[in-house]
């Protein structure tokens, strides 16, 4: 092997690079969003007392979780504008991402719901608390906590899965890394130093997600 | 679209479907090493097993396709796409079911191994004709979601350039300029492999639940 490494060009993209690991968070912040309001919102449809739309959710998320995030943003973004739905890349993205995650945050926040014991409720009410006491207490806390561990490994999830959203040419760190590549050819130090910062921004949102559970989540149980 | 788009999409199924099978059998055999070594007790091989999965969990596949296919070439292995890319799937493979069957070697009752250690039973044995066959039925619903994984996955070496059923879809899309049906039929494809596995999975899972009451 006499191939002699040279980081030189890594090193003066850094700024453009961090400016990409800024587009990867928002992105997928903006995703992490648009997924838990698909995602509560879908819940509610999903038990709700028209059939259709019970049908309706059920689909969306098996239709969601069975076919590839590629396949998903290249319909966005190549195939919607065949019926007149034109969207920027970014805007694209983020929508792909949302749709994506808000299929299985349903899923997660469901399992959450129904984790909570209607006699836990009932004993709310024997108790004499007053009716948004009980929501806060009784059902959504235990339920953020039963939900909280999937649900923000799933955010860690979508916030890897932004680095497809280049195959689209969105502004985020993967299609950075790829515009310095075709400028230098050092293929493999651009893309080993681009894979050790999503390492580091994975590895941040798990401490961030790990204090806010340690701050907000946790409680005695008994 | 004509029938040679058609039978050019069929040839990319053909790849998606050889990826995938390559990344998942090739990766079973690395994961069923990493969960071993993860539970092994040699505390320098847990280590170093755990950074490997930390690494794979915490970075894009699309990173770990590039890098593995660029490194590659750079250690002087001149390997073609095709080659590079089913090795980058194993690594990947091979982190996400290491993770998943040390789970269910750690959720196999304490009892179960100690009793084997009683029986005087070595390493092999125990492993072969105790734990794993426990492990294994403990870990199926996780295996086969993943492998559902891993199918849409094998999505992102269209990206690299490699011809499956993605790729094929994007380049008769091209040509026929009928995006919404050829996306709608590659999305279509790749359900119907997904779908089946998916329920399958689900069923285990209530069937665990069950036998677990």
């Amino acid at each position: 092997m006499n191939y002699q490494f040279d980081f030189g060009p890594v090193l003066e993209g850094l700024p453009e690079l961090l400016w990409g690991c800024v587009g990867t968070l928002s992105l997928a912040l903006s995703g992490m969003v648009l997924a838990l309001i698909i995602g509560i919102g879908g819940v509610l449809l999903r038990d709700s007392r028209v059939a259709a739309l019970r049908r309706l959710v059920i689909s969306f998320v098996e239709a969601i979780r069975n076919t590839p995030f590629l396949g998903q943003i290249y319909f966005i973004f190549f195939a919607l504008p065949m019926v007149g739905i034109r969207l920027d890349p970014t805007l694209t993205a983020i929508i792909a991402l949302g749709v994506n995650g808000g299929a299985y945050a349903i899923e997660i926040i469901r399992g959450g719901v129904q984790s909570i014991n209607k006699g836990q409720i009932e004993a709310g009410l024997a108790l004499g608390l007053s009716r948004p006491l009980i929501f806060r207490l009784i059902v959504l806390k235990p339920a953020l906590r039963a939900i909280y561990p999937s649900l923000t490994s799933q955010f860690i999830m979508l916030t890897l899965t932004t680095s497809i959203a280049s195959a689209i040419s969105a502004y985020e760190l993967t299609s950075v890394g790829q515009a310095i590549e075709t400028n230098t050819f050092r293929s493999f130090e651009v893309y080993g130093v681009v894979t050790l910062l999503y390492l580091a921004m994975s590895w941040m949102l798990m401490q961030m997600f790990a204090r806010i559970n340690a701050r907000y989540l946790s409680y005695p149980l008994k | 679209m004509d029938k040679n788009q058609i039978l050019f999409l069929l040839g990319g199924l053909r790849w998606t479907l050889a990826l995938s099978a390559i990344g998942f059998v090739v990766g079973s055999v690395a994961g069923l090493g990493v969960a071993l070594a993860r539970t092994s007790g040699w505390r320098w091989l847990e280590r170093s097993m755990a950074a490997y999965i930390a690494l794979f969990q915490g970075t894009p596949l699309l990173m770990q396709l590039f890098v593995v296919y660029y490194g590659l070439a750079l250690a002087g292995l001149k390997l073609d796409p095709w080659a590079s890319v089913s090795i980058g799937f194993t690594l990947h493979a091979g982190a996400f079911l290491g993770e998943i069957w040390r789970g269910s070697i750690e959720a196999v009752p304490r009892g179960q191994v100690e009793a084997a250690k009683a029986l005087s039973l070595n390493y092999l044995d125990r492993m072969r004709d105790v734990v794993l066959p426990q492990a294994i039925r403990i870990s199926l619903p996780a295996t086969i979601g993943f492998l559902v994984q891993l199918i849409k996955g094998t999505s992102l070496a269209a990206i690299i350039g490699f011809t499956e059923l993605m790729r094929a879809g994007t380049i008769v899309s091209n040509q026929n300029f009928k995006p919404l049906l050829v996306l709608g039929l590659v999305c279509a494809l790749y359900f119907a492999l997904c779908w089946p596995l998916s329920l399958y999975g689900a069923w285990l899972e209530r069937r665990l639940v069950t036998a677990a009451r």
